[in-house]
């Protein structure tokens, strides 16, 4: 259970929630998150948006009942959350190119964020791409070398990765695979994986991937995997 | 502890009548970072196949009000990398761990229960009532005769007591479980998943890649609790009942419909802990109306 001290729309349908939290949170984690009793039955998976001591930050996209409801809880109501859940995103010490669409931007932004404070040094360059109206770039601007933001074309269109850089995606399946294609096969991709969850703790099997090593756990191998063991075939 | 909750299924004792149901608890792991297992009457592993399989393809799971459909198709990593790699641990805990056994032909579920007969197993839950695998699985649990003549083979060959797993989608059950206790099983759990279908709409196309799936959680209930009713009327064996039961409250009403055990399903996915708060609830409930033991109350309807 965790108390909501702010719950906000910043855009057409994407809203921003801040609850009070405590303990270690690592960037690519989610939460599975509920406010509600039977209907619906599941809890729903969120990535953390932002951490720092005591706030935790959320940002998602309206899309049905559940999110629906997030979207209506007030300031000072409580929401239950488990987590923090699955492995995250790897630390990288080289260069590294962020690439996100749409709401796959959500757990960029803290991935981010502490690249920078662990690599003051590390170049970091981002690329975000939104179907039409943009979010959270001026976030994006205050923490990275350099931002390229597409709107309503093609990311990968513009996509240049530098030799020393890993790239790091988070967004719709079929753009993270292109982005993957369009990245020279020397560099490292990491891709934020989806999938509809039960448990999220790796009970059920629901969220099953298969991978060139075998079927894997997204909410519990993942959600972060290298792309060539996800989109190997 | 109390001896209250004490339930006695056949010769096993359980510390009380609460089991996490096979496919919702993985091999028990993954719920050990929320209370320690051995709070537990007992736990039922993931559906164990003699091979391993890598389970259904596409969506597995999709929400329907106060309810979950599954396809997961008894991805599991076979009876021996359980032995190697489950087993141990399992072994280890205070706590009576079911193994949960499908198959896909009558030779498949031989081999893998006599596989199981190298360790000591307290109670093998014969699963035959799988909605999500296309040959075997629930199969054999669409009628008393197809049910009883599985369950008198394994039984036969198996050196642990059997407890064969009813489904809700075939011939009256009350019919099913009088077969299979001719046959020789030590008792009976019901029930699997309700088979269903979803179909989106706006892809015009059915969710499941394997057509139908099956339906657990709230919305179950009360067919689960009036399946639960009519075989307890049935058989002299005991019954460990499920289908939706997320409260104490509901743990209570299976009981009372005559159930031994109890196990949870769906609600792990929903509270972690609902496991642990129904056995708290079972014990204030006791504490309350001053019984001596739960079995006061079983069977009372
Ligand atoms: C690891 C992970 C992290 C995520 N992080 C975010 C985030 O930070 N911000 C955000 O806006 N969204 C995120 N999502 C997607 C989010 O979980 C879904 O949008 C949400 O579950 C939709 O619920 P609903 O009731 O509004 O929609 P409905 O369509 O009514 O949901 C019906 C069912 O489908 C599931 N479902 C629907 N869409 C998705 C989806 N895209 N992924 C997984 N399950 C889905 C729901 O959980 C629910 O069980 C994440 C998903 C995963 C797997
Ligand atoms: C995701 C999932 C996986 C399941 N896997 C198995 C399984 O491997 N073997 C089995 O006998 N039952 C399996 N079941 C059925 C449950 O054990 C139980 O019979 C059913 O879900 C009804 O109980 P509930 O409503 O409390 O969930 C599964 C159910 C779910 C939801
Ligand atoms: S959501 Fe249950 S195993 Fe991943």
């Amino acid at each position: 259970m965790a108390i909501i001290r702010s719950n906000e729309f910043i855009s057409p349908g994407i809203c921003k929630m801040t609850v009070a939290f405590t303990g270690a949170v690592l960037p690519g984690q989610f939460f599975m998150l509920r406010a509600w009793d039977k209907d619906p039955l599941l809890s729903r998976p969120i990535s953390v948006h932002d951490y720092e001591a005591g706030k935790l930050t959320f940002l998602y996209q309206v899309v049905g009942k559940g999110t629906e409801i997030l979207s209506c809880l007030k300031a000072q109501s409580e929401v239950i959350l488990q987590g923090p859940l699955g492995n995250g995103f790897p630390q990288i010490v080289g260069d590294l190119c962020v690439v996100g669409g749409g709401i796959g931007i959500a757990p960029l932004y803290y991935f981010v964020k502490d690249y920078k404070k662990k690599n003051p040094q590390g170049n970091c360059r981002v690329y975000l791409g939104f179907r039409d109206s943009s979010y959270c770039v001026e976030s994006f601007n205050a923490i990275a070398d350099e931002v390229n933001l597409n709107i309503g074309g093609m990311i990968t269109d513009q996509l240049k990765v530098a030799s020393n850089e890993v790239v790091v995606t988070c967004g719709p399946e079929v753009m993270m695979k292109s982005v993957a294609k369009a990245t020279p096969a020397e560099n490292l991709v990491y891709v934020s994986m989806e999938a509809r969850m039960a448990c999220g703790i790796g009970a059920c099997l629901g969220c099953t991937c298969a991978t060139k090593y075998g079927n894997k756990k997204v909410c519990k191998d993942g959600p972060v995997f290298l792309s060539d063991e996800v989109f190997y075939v | 502890m109390s001896k209250q909750l004490e339930t006695k299924f056949n010769e096993i004792l359980f510390k009380n009548p609460v089991v996490p149901a096979s496919g919702t608890f993985g091999f028990g792991r993954e719920y050990e970072a929320y209370y320690d297992l051995e709070k537990l009457g007992g736990l039922c592993s993931k559906g164990l196949t003699l091979e391993p399989q890598s389970g259904n393809t596409g969506i597995r799971l999709w929400e329907t009000p106060a309810g979950l459909m599954n396809s997961i198709g008894l991805e599991n990593p076979g009876i021996e990398a359980f032995i190697e790699n489950e087993w141990p641990h399992l072994k280890s805990l205070d706590t009576v761990t079911i193994v949960n056994v499908g198959g896909k032909d009558e030779e498949s579920y031989l081999k893998a229960i006599e596989k199981l007969n190298a360790i000591d197993v307290k109670l093998i839950e014969l699963n035959i009532s799988c909605p999500n695998v296309k040959a075997g699985g629930m199969a054999y649990g669409m009628t008393a005769e197809t049910a009883g003549d599985i369950t008198k083979k394994v039984v036969d060959i198996s050196n642990h007591p059997v407890m064969v797993k009813l489904s809700p989608n075939g011939d009256s059950v009350a019919d099913i479980a009088r077969a299979c206790e001719a046959s020789g099983a030590q008792g009976i759990s019901l029930i699997n998943t309700i088979q269903g279908m979803a179909i989106d709409y706006k892809k015009r196309a059915v969710v499941f890649d394997n057509l139908y799936a099956g339906l657990s959680g709230p919305a179950v209930k009360p067919i689960a609790l009036r399946m639960t009713h009519q075989v307890c009327q049935a058989v002299n064996i005991p019954v460990m009942a499920m289908g939706g039961i997320s409260t104490w409250e509901d743990a209570l009403e299976f009981i009372m419909a005559g159930a031994t055990c109890i196990q949870i399903g769906t609600v792990n996915f929903i509270n972690p802990l609902a496991p642990i708060e129904i056995i708290e609830g079972l014990e204030v409930y006791c504490e309350k109306e001053g019984l001596a033991n739960i079995s006061e109350i079983r069977g009372i309807i």
